[in-house]
């Protein structure tokens, strides 16, 4: 047995130790692809740099203590939530205790008819059928033992769905703790987002840690865009030094539906997000931004995946990076046009700003055309504050370090100042400067 | 415009203009690949012992080895124990002296590619190693060379007359354990040039050499090796043509550069082998390892290729930047038709301080063809102020075809400046229309665009290779417009 085989036993034995008292449990056709999952999870075993997609991305944080799977019942202080609350954000809210679903803390008053947001094994209790076909769908194939872990594990997490026509005035927010259960646990939460033709909405995925216990949330969303449907998608990852995040986040779209999706990486984790969206049909576009900062001894692996499955599709993919102090960063970035995907227009771009000599940027944007009516570009750069810039700004009479905090910021700025409504924006650019601040020391560059 | 088509994609059924096969009689190996034949190789050419020695090393590693098969390219597996590793013209043991002396048969080859060596000495003053196989024929302007002091021969005589350098610089750049390619050709290597410019010299000529591909089912391994010691300069061209044949043939090349302080190489390829028919069949393999190493301060490397035959084009020649202050560069026109497939694309890893690359890739695909610019840029720690561009834009004709961009950039130092952009997209529409209402034909037009989207890279080429690339490039595309 290869040690990423041996990676993936403890996980396999929990799942069939526990498999019974899974939600909707008994279920055939979510039985069964539970059982596939785990399958897949025990032959492919966890991932190795061995592995092209985990190249720069090593597991061993991981690997090097395992992790008990968290067990429903837990809860999170009513004073722990609102002091993580984001000022002024006027939202529906669904919490979740390490993957559970906290109906008690939730707030979901007020939704308009046509739309359900709730549970997922709630929803799997009442009513698995509907829900238990769509599962995967987004998906498709799983990337890494990572998902089938998650979808061998599948229960709760968040189900929001939307019915056509049907458009929202208010964000929905998703806000994950992990860390409740205590030391060494593992969260496995999945997200179902569906909405139907001509509708919109706006979700806020929100990731945070209860305290400094050591844990591992293994998150995964599947969103289903209609016709003409519209969703503005925002991913806020704020976790602290001893969590470790594998996120996933897939998408598909059909025609004219439009999908915006913006993850910030902030904190001190290990995380290792994987995005992947497929334009199903005619005249869908995406739009996938992303911002990260990786200081301390954080490392942020994004690893993006767009595919244009047909014609006349757009899409704009723009990540941003921060790196100081020993902070390694990883963008990987791939677009993917099908034959016949003809008059696609797609964009990529990386970039990155390294601030201290330890840190560590590896990065690999790449295009893959299989159709010659195509308009695609990419690019990515690796550098330095702009010391013009700066002489700049000191020659007015601002010191060096608030200048240098200044360009920093306005550097990610270009992806936070996207991001609506403008009360998450502005708690996404007080959570970035905080954590600048102390980070960009006056000399790093010289 | 769409008869022009038709018109033109009966254009692009052109026939392999080089496809003919010399008929030589050759002294041949049975397929094969064990010790004896590396022995039998070794003996044949009279080889020091440590040479010998370090081919068996080559293949006890190679033996260990997996074939790589992480590219962006599909061929049926190699057996490569049904290859055969020696084939020599014959009367290996009273080689020419002079033009003269050569088989008049292969020079008919040669005046049938349009190279003649006569005209070439004549015209540009090009000193040609002209290899037929596996062997050299001819070498000319030997004596105007050694005037100066360079040595340029093949590397079997170097071997011979100038152990020392060979054992010094033989492996230092790609070593046997490399790559599963540079491991079978450091066992089985069997020709190739040396290439050493003594401290201070400008080389007084461009130093040429063309490879041929002949007799059926022997691969051709060859291996170049090129120091340019303080101070010096050399420019360095290699073109290469192959006759029609049904078999995949596979090649294997290895090229080591060596750049001291203040020293500079141009390197420049222009590759036009067998490509397979319209359904890939038949056409070279063209799995190739090329480095060289700015080993001094201020040293420079230069690659420039133009890539428009071989089924599949697998190479990625690279720099190692070691010295402070020096320079790598990579110009690249890689244009695959029909069913050809390239891999190609550069390494630019910096090591020293202050060190610069600049890699320029130009891929155009049409047919069926699969373009993949594949890059390294690495800047390691103790590299400050490294600087990088890079360009790489796609051209697409038709709805079959492919292009790839999988650049990878690893930095590790804050104070370097990486920038890389890539473009992929197909001949306007708008350009086209403009180019026929001013009166030109649609397939000058597209020749003029195509040759406009590359020009950064032509001037690169020294000009005898600049016209013939243009030229090849035409031909390759003739009616390749979608």
């Amino acid at each position: 047995m290869s040690a990423m085989e041996s990676h993936a036993v403890p996980y396999v034995e929990a799942q069939q130790a526990h498999a019974s008292e899974l939600p909707a449990a008994g279920v055939a056709a979510l039985d069964r692809s539970r059982l596939e999952a785990l399958e897949i999870l025990g032959e492919r075993g966890l991932p190795s740099q061995h592995d092209e997609d985990w190249k720069y991305t090593s597991i061993k944080p991981i690997t090097r203590s395992r992790f008990s799977p968290a067990v429903s019942g837990v809860d999170c202080s009513e004073h722990f939530i609102a002091a993580s609350a984001i000022d002024n954000l006027d939202a529906w809210q669904l919490v979740f205790a390490d993957g559970f679903h906290l109906p008690h803390r939730s707030k979901t008053d007020g939704l308009p008819e046509g739309v359900q947001v709730t549970g997922l094994a709630e929803a799997l209790t009442q009513d698995p059928a509907p829900i238990v076909d769509r599962l995967g769908f987004a998906m498709g194939e799983m990337p890494h033992g990572f998902s089938a872990m998650n979808s061998a594990f599948v229960g709760d997490g968040a189900l929001v769905e939307v019915d056509p026509g049907v458009q929202l005035d208010k964000p929905i927010e998703l806000l994950f703790v992990s860390g409740c259960s205590g030391e060494g646990f593992l969260s496995l939460p999945r997200n179902l987002v569906i909405l139907g033709d001509g509708s919109e909405a706006s979700i806020i995925e929100r990731h945070i840690s209860f305290g400094a216990e050591r844990s591992l949330s293994n998150s995964l969303t599947e969103i289903i865009l209609g016709k003409s449907a519209t969703l503005n998608y925002c991913c806020a990852q704020d976790q602290a030094e001893r969590t470790f995040h594998v996120g996933g986040l897939f998408c598909r779209l059909a025609q004219s539906a439009k999908f915006k999706a913006t993850t910030i990486t902030m904190g001190r984790s290990w995380v290792r997000n994987d995005a992947r969206i497929n334009l199903d049909a005619e005249g869908a576009h995406a739009n996938l931004d992303g911002a990260y900062l990786a200081f301390g001894r954080c490392h942020v692996d994004n690893h993006t995946h767009i595919s244009h499955n047909a014609p006349e599709c757009t899409s704009r993919e723009c990540y941003k990076g921060v790196l100081g102090d020993r902070g390694h960063a990883v963008f990987h970035g791939r677009i993917v046009v099908q034959p016949h995907a003809q008059k696609t227009d797609s964009e990529q771009s990386n970039q990155n700003l390294l601030l201290s000599a330890d840190a560590q940027i590896d990065t690999k944007p790449q295009l893959e055309i299989y159709a010659d009516d195509v308009k695609c570009a990419h690019g990515a750069t690796v550098g330095q504050l702009d010391e013009a810039a700066l002489f700049y700004l000191v020659s007015r009479g601002v010191d060096r370090e608030t200048a240098r905090r200044m360009l920093t910021q306005a550097f990610a700025a270009e992806i936070l100042e996207t991001v609506t409504p403008s009360a998450l924006q502005n708690y996404l650019a007080s959570r970035v400067l905080s954590q600048l601040s102390p980070a960009v020391p006056p000399e790093a560059v010289a | 415009m769409n008869t022009a088509i038709k018109e033109l994609g009966e254009l692009v059924g052109r026939e392999y203009k080089e496809g003919f096969v010399t008929d030589i009689e050759a002294e041949t190996l049975p397929p094969g690949l064990d010790e004896s034949v590396i022995r039998f190789l070794s003996g044949k050419k009279s080889e020091p012992d440590f040479v010998l020695q370090w081919r068996l090393e080559a293949f006890h590693r190679w033996q260990a080895m997996e074939c790589p098969e992480w590219a962006h390219v599909h061929y049926d597996p190699i057996d490569f124990q049904a290859i055969s590793y020696y084939s020599a013209p014959k009367r290996d043991e009273d080689r020419p002296r002079s033009l003269d002396e050569v088989d008049p048969k292969l020079l008919e080859t040669y005046n049938k590619l349009g190279i003649p060596l006569e005209e070439q000495k004549a015209l540009a003053g090009v000193a040609v190693d002209a290899v037929f196989d596996s062997v050299s024929v001819a070498t000319t302007f030997k004596d105007k060379l050694a005037e100066v002091g360079v040595i340029f021969c093949p590397l079997s005589e170097a071997m011979v007359n100038h152990p020392e350098l060979v054992q010094e610089y033989l492996g230092s750049v790609v070593p046997p354990s490399d790559n599963f390619y540079a491991a079978l050709n450091s066992a089985v290597f069997t020709e190739g040039s040396f290439v050493y410019v003594p401290k201070g010299v400008r080389c007084p000529m461009e130093l040429s050499t063309y490879f041929r591909i002949n007799a059926l089912n022997t691969g051709q391994f060859e291996r170049t090796l090129i120091i340019a010691d303080e101070g010096s300069y050399v420019s360095y061209l290699e073109g290469c043509t192959a006759p029609m044949r049904d078999e995949n043939q596979l090649h294997a090349a290895v090229v080591e550069l060596v750049a001291m302080k203040d020293a500079e190489i141009k390197y420049s390829t222009v590759q036009n082998w067998y490509p397979g028919d319209e359904e890939g069949r038949g056409g070279i393999y063209n799995f190739v390892t090329k480095r060289g190493a700015c080993r001094g301060d201020n040293a420079k490397i230069s690659w420039t290729q133009v890539e428009t035959g071989s089924a599949i084009t697998w190479k990625y020649p690279s720099v190692l930047l070691e010295g402070n202050h020096s320079t790598g560069e990579f110009y690249s026109v890689a244009l695959t038709n029909n069913c050809q497939q390239a891999d190609t694309g550069t390494k630019m890893v910096h090591i020293g301080e202050h060190t610069s690359s600049t890699i320029i890739s130009k891929g155009i695909s049409a047919g069926r063809g699969q373009n993949a610019y594949r890059g390294l840029v690495k800047v390691l720690k103790g590299a400050k102020e490294a600087r990088n561009y890079s360009q790489c834009d796609s051209l697409l004709m038709g709805d079959r075809c492919g292009a790839h961009t999988f650049p990878y950039l690893e930095v590790k130092n804050p104070t370097a400046t990486i920038e890389h952009e890539a473009t992929t997209s197909k001949i306007g529409e708008d350009q086209m229309f403009y180019c026929r209402q001013r009166g030109l034909s649609e397939e000058d037009a597209v020749s003029m665009i195509v040759n406009g989207f590359c020009k950064e890279v032509f001037r690169e080429l020294p000009m005898e290779f600049a016209v013939e690339a243009q030229k090849l490039l035409g031909i390759s595309l003739e009616g390749a417009v979608g």
